[in-house]
């Protein structure tokens, strides 16, 4: 243990150290809730700053914890990511209600991206399930946050009992991976290249696992009930955190670790994705509250996502982070204005939503251009990142799954238009009332608009990520 | 030849758009008009400027080539295939930056008048110059993934100012209609864009087209259904210039957006998005023309249907915009026509050239039309002919250039459509005779409808105004002036030496086989609508009796017109365009509707499946996971 070992470790170190600020200000008597926003959103940024100088590869522990620029990367997106939620819950973390429990929420969701970092830099499969059950068991503390409301608490049930069996089912691959190689150990286990039908029961056992997380169909039933009763900003946290999380943790194995086997995950991938992208969408049209309506946008989504995996190479690899990336941006947007406008009414039904535009004309016209993004109309992000995830697949000759998947973006455009009609053309006798936003959720909706409307015009960023495969 | 200026072009329009979007509450809505109109008055310049340097130093004899203006790498996507954003000028590209210029300041000066006193007057004229920049952007693109982001981008403008009447509902469920319907064909165009590039490795157009070219001399050899990968490509990319083309079936959404502010219909739906199918084609033609001849016979055939298919109904409708809507389908079929019958190279790309300059000239016509059609809707607030009649003596400009682009339509020499229409027909003549004898009838048809159009807005029975219609300001008058000009004299531009297959010039011959029964079957269209608009109520007997000889046609007439009226009505509209019109409106919008429907329908049935009961949710994923490993291990 030197030095430079904890510097390769600062996100996880630095992260710990976050935590250790909230246990003691939420054990002490802090009754000053906006001071400790503030600190915490300045220590995280600060933290966030240090996750960007750049590292050393190297294994530790004896080949259990791994970290090289693409983990870096990965982790730096995860960690915007949860920058922008926190900014964007502020005003619901200094709200009277949370009076006292502002510590608690913070000490958890960080406890959760905490196991993200360890499955990203799992080099091990026993770290990679640690990992997993950290980032997953405070989430149901997180999605039952509200606890006076029923739905929350809920949530948090339903959650807990759905990751139970999944975390099984998971755990079930990796007894199988265990009794075909003898060994945790992913790099071992890539050097082996065994083929059996076990080996395959294994793989999908583990992809079904991660599916779960990434709410791929039919792993998704927890989606709508658990967006729907969490508080908005953990919903939030799970539409792009958590799902980015699990999408490269499930990248990193596919990839590095049975780099030799894709036929055995490319046709159940393949398979996941026709589903999710058909069933994602059927439910996104009926829903009329904006919650589960993101809920079903972002199965879709990560429908989409599974495009990327039809190409076994570095295009692969770097559509599939490209498009997290984008998607993680124009998602956090739409939930920056939904943010604002629950912080400030409460409401969040499609309809409370009609005649937005004229009062709350900048927020519309944000929504309407990350709604743009997710649908993947150009020349906003979004609509780079599905085009490359669509060559990639294209690039593996797969013509009909880009055709399903080209089709079903047409289907998502009709949804989104949807919100864009209730907020620019239908007629309400008393829309929102204008909303004056505070400086942290104009810095979080900054960042996100950026991101949507420059990262598609800036190809290096595109050459760096293709650069670190 | 330095052509850096050409960036210009794409810059002006882009900041224009930026500064009026920006500003539009704080700046006065004239000065938004005027900043507006001069930015665009410059690019229109600076295009024909470029015009005037590529043609002039240009040496017909030995062909134009391709001039690469400006390219910049974008993006390495692998290591073979790279994407640029560049400016590419040839004579195709500089031929559509003239036309998109002229149309859309014409469309932006009438607007000053138009549009005076509308709500969001800045607002709309920041989307004319996103749209115009978007429309500039995709013909001068250097590859097919630029002008597929600009292809999407001219489909979100268009959608903004389909949309422009927010208050009207009937505009918004139009702009989204024709916003799905287009993103819909568009995703036969992405298919095509990547079956393409990865068969060939490429996205520029100067590989792609390139006759010596290694995509054209080595055609990829897997065949799929008796069809290679190039012609999949090629029909798949077809049916994105189909959708904004508005090719049947995927014209449903064009007759709808006609709910739009009527210059904006004059600039989308006439000159410039409406062509960008043709000018899509056009791009790729060498491509069609040498490796996938069959998509090339498809493209004839469904430009062929369309254009009497939509000629039958512009017949039959009362709103003037959608007579002119269905009319730009019909002239939009003869180029499709006019591109499938063609080959490439020499006199064999006839139909090429023809196409491109029926492209040319209909921009000016049509666009007139429509804005005739505005500045009478202007004057009697309606869009249906039943409230209209006897303008001429209200409106003389207006009339006077609206029969001129009546009779450019109709084909009548020295006029302009005479040219072009007359180029189209020899070359399906040379082609393939019955696609000639479709084209044929369709002239005579739309001589016809064109002149129903004309006699009952402008002569036949003066209804009861509330207050009497009065001409359109000098800011509407002065672009229909212009247009009608340009409609008159564009026929004398020689395309033949500046727009061909190959770039270079070749020798067109006058083929008075064609030309006589294209006059006359045109003579006839119009005959039969004098016979049945012209007069249809009591004229005043003084002056049928001062003219005698229409007079006894008069006396005549009332046999004749029998006759005329039970072919037509009794056998024509009764059994020909009523059912056309009945299967556009419930076979083909059914069929769309029912898409639609069905998706609902699937989302109602598999509701259940998310009934909030976690043992449900359980079951599901665990059968889930079985099934998917039974699907492994049996495959």
């Amino acid at each position: 243990m030197t030095w430079n070992t904890l510097f390769i470790m600062r996100h996880e170190v630095l992260l710990t150290l976050l935590i250790m600020y909230e246990l003691l200000a939420d054990l002490s008597d802090e009754t000053n809730r906006t001071r400790m926003v503030n600190v915490t959103i300045a220590g995280f940024f600060l933290y966030m700053l240090a996750g960007f100088v750049p590292s050393e590869n190297a294994a530790l522990f004896g080949g259990m914890y791994v970290n090289d620029e693409l983990r870096v990367l990965l982790k730096n997106i995860l960690s915007v990511s949860t920058f922008i939620v926190l900014l964007q819950s502020s005003g619901w973390a200094k709200s009277p209600i949370h009076q006292g429990r502002a510590g608690a929420f913070y000490l958890t969701l960080l406890s959760t991206l905490m196991g993200m970092f360890f499955m990203i830099s799992a080099g091990d499969f026993l770290m990679l399930y640690l990992g997993l059950e950290l980032a997953t068991l405070p989430l149901a503390l997180l999605a039952s946050f509200d606890k006076e409301f029923r739905r929350s608490a809920e949530a948090g049930a339903k959650l807990l009992m759905s990751s139970a069996v999944s975390s099984a089912v998971l755990l079930f691959g990796l007894s199988l991976m265990y009794g075909i190689y003898g060994t945790l150990q992913m790099e071992d286990i890539a050097q082996m290249n065994l083929n059996s039908d076990i080996h395959t029961i294994a793989i999908i056992f583990f992809i079904s696992g991660l599916g779960f997380k990434l709410s791929l169909v039919p792993f998704h039933l927890w989606t709508a009930d658990v967006y729907e009763g969490s508080p908005l900003p953990v919903t939030t946290y799970f539409s792009v955190v958590s799902k980015g999380a699990a999408l490269f943790t499930l990248m990193l194995v596919l990839y590095r670790v049975f780099r030799y086997q894709p036929e055995e995950w490319r046709m159940p991938l393949y398979t996941l994705s026709v589903l999710t992208m058909v069933v994602g969408n059927l439910f996104a049209l009926r829903q009329k509250n904006m919650k589960r309506f993101l809920a079903f946008s972002s199965i879709t989504q990560a429908g989409f996502m599974l495009l990327g995996f039809m190409n076994f190479g570095r295009i692969g690899m770097t559509t599939i982070v490209y498009f997290m990336l984008i998607y993680g941006l124009s998602n956090l947007a739409v939930f920056g204005v939904l943010s604002i406008i629950v912080r400030a009414t409460g409401k969040e039904s499609m309809d409370d939503l009609n005649g937005f535009y004229s009062t709350n004309p900048r927020l519309g016209l944000v929504m309407l251009l990350s709604l743009f993004s997710l649908a993947g109309i150009p020349p906003v992000a979004g609509f780079f990142g599905k085009f490359f995830l669509f060559t990639a697949a294209a690039s593996a000759g797969m013509y009909i799954l880009v055709f399903i998947a080209v089709l079903n973006a047409t289907i998502s455009l009709y949804y989104y238009l949807l919100v864009v009609k209730a907020m620019f053309i239908n007629k309400n006798e008393t829309p929102i009332p204008s909303i004056q936003s505070t400086f942290y959720e104009k810095l979080a909706i900054g960042i996100c608009l950026t991101g949507i409307l420059a990262i598609g015009f800036v190809s290096q960023l595109y050459e760096y990520i293709q650069g670190l495969m | 030849m330095d052509f850096s200026f050409t960036i210009l072009i794409l810059a002006l329009p882009l900041f224009s758009f930026a500064l009026l979007g920006l500003t539009s509450k704080s700046l006065k809505a004239d000065l938004a008009g005027y900043a507006g109109t001069t930015s665009l008055l410059v690019i229109t310049v600076l295009s024909y400027l470029a015009a005037w340097r590529y043609f002039g130093g240009g040496d017909a004899e030995a062909g134009f080539g391709t001039t690469i203006a400006m390219n910049y790498l974008w993006l390495n996507f692998t290591d073979t295939l790279q994407i640029h954003i560049g400016i590419l000028l040839d004579s195709l590209s500089i031929m559509m930056l003239v036309v998109i210029t002229t149309v859309s300041l014409m469309v932006h000066i009438y607007s000053l008048g138009y549009m005076k006193g509308e709500k969001g007057f800045q607002r709309y004229y920041a989307f004319l110059s996103l749209f115009t920049f978007s429309m500039l952007g995709l013909v001068v693109a250097t590859n097919i993934f630029q002008m597929y982001i600009f292809w999407e981008l001219v489909g979100v403008s268009s959608y903004l100012l389909i949309g422009f009447y927010y208050e009207r509902p009937s505009a918004v469920a139009a702009s989204k209609k024709a916003f799905i319907v287009t993103r819909f064909a568009d995703l036969g165009f992405l298919i095509g864009i990547l079956m393409l590039s990865f068969s060939t490795g490429t996205f520029d157009f100067d590989a792609l087209t390139s006759p010596t070219g290694p995509v054209i001399s080595q055609p990829a050899g897997s065949l799929f259904m008796g069809l290679s990968v190039t012609t999949w490509a090629m029909l798949f990319i077809f049916m994105g210039g189909a959708g904004k083309s508005a090719m049947f079936p995927l014209h449903i959404w064009l007759p709808d957006a006609m709910e739009g502010p009527t210059p904006v219909s004059a600039l989308i739906h006439a000159a410039t998005m409406v062509v960008a199918g043709v000018y899509l084609v056009a791009r790729l033609f060498p491509i069609y023309a040498m490796s996938a001849p069959e998509a090339l016979d498809v493209i004839s055939y469904i430009g062929s249907f369309t254009s009497l298919f939509a000629a039958v109904i512009a017949c039959t409708q009362l709103d003037i915009k959608r007579v002119l809507a269905y009319s730009t389908l019909s002239q939009i079929g003869y180029m499709m026509v006019a591109l499938g019958v063609s080959g490439y190279g020499g006199e064999a790309g006839l139909g090429y050239m023809a196409s491109l300059f029926h492209l040319f000239t209909h921009a000016f016509f049509k666009a007139l039309l429509f804005l005739g059609a505005g500045s009478v809707i202007h004057a009697v607030h309606s869009n249906m002919m039943t409230d209209m009649g006897g303008l001429r003596k209200y409106m003389p400009v207006t009339h006077v250039t609206f029969l001129i682009a009546c009779l450019t339509i109709a084909g009548l020499p020295p006029l302009s459509g005479f040219f072009s229409k007359d180029e189209i027909l020899v070359a399906a003549f040379e082609h393939n005779k019955i696609i000639f004898a479709v084209q044929w009838l369709v002239a005579g048809i739309t001589a016809f409808y064109m002149f129903r159009l004309y006699f009952n807005i402008f002569w036949n029975r003066t209804p009861e105004y509330h207050h009497a219609p009065h001409e359109s300001p000098v800011t509407m008058t002065l672009p229909l002036s212009f247009l009608a000009v340009a409609s008159v004299f564009a026929g004398f531009v020689p395309f033949h030496e500046l727009v061909t297959s190959d770039g270079k010039a070749f020798e067109t011959s006058f083929h008075v086989l064609v030309a006589l029964p294209s006059i006359a079957v045109a003579l006839v269209g119009i005959g039969l609508a004098y016979i049945m608009y012209f007069k249809q109520n009591e004229r005043p007997t003084k002056l049928a009796a001062s003219i005698s000889g229409i007079y006894t046609a008069a006396f005549h007439k009332f046999y004749i017109d029998e006759i005329y009226i039970f072919i037509t009505k009794g056998i024509i509209f009764q059994f020909i365009s009523r059912p056309v019109a009945w299967f556009d409106r419930h076979i083909v919008d059914g069929t769309m509707n029912l898409i639609g429907n069905t998706t609902v329908a699937a989302s109602v049935v598999i509701r259940r499946l998310q009934s909030g009961k976690v043992q449900l949710y359980i079951w599901f994923f665990a059968s889930g996971v079985l099934l998917l490993t039974l699907y492994m291990l049996l495959q």
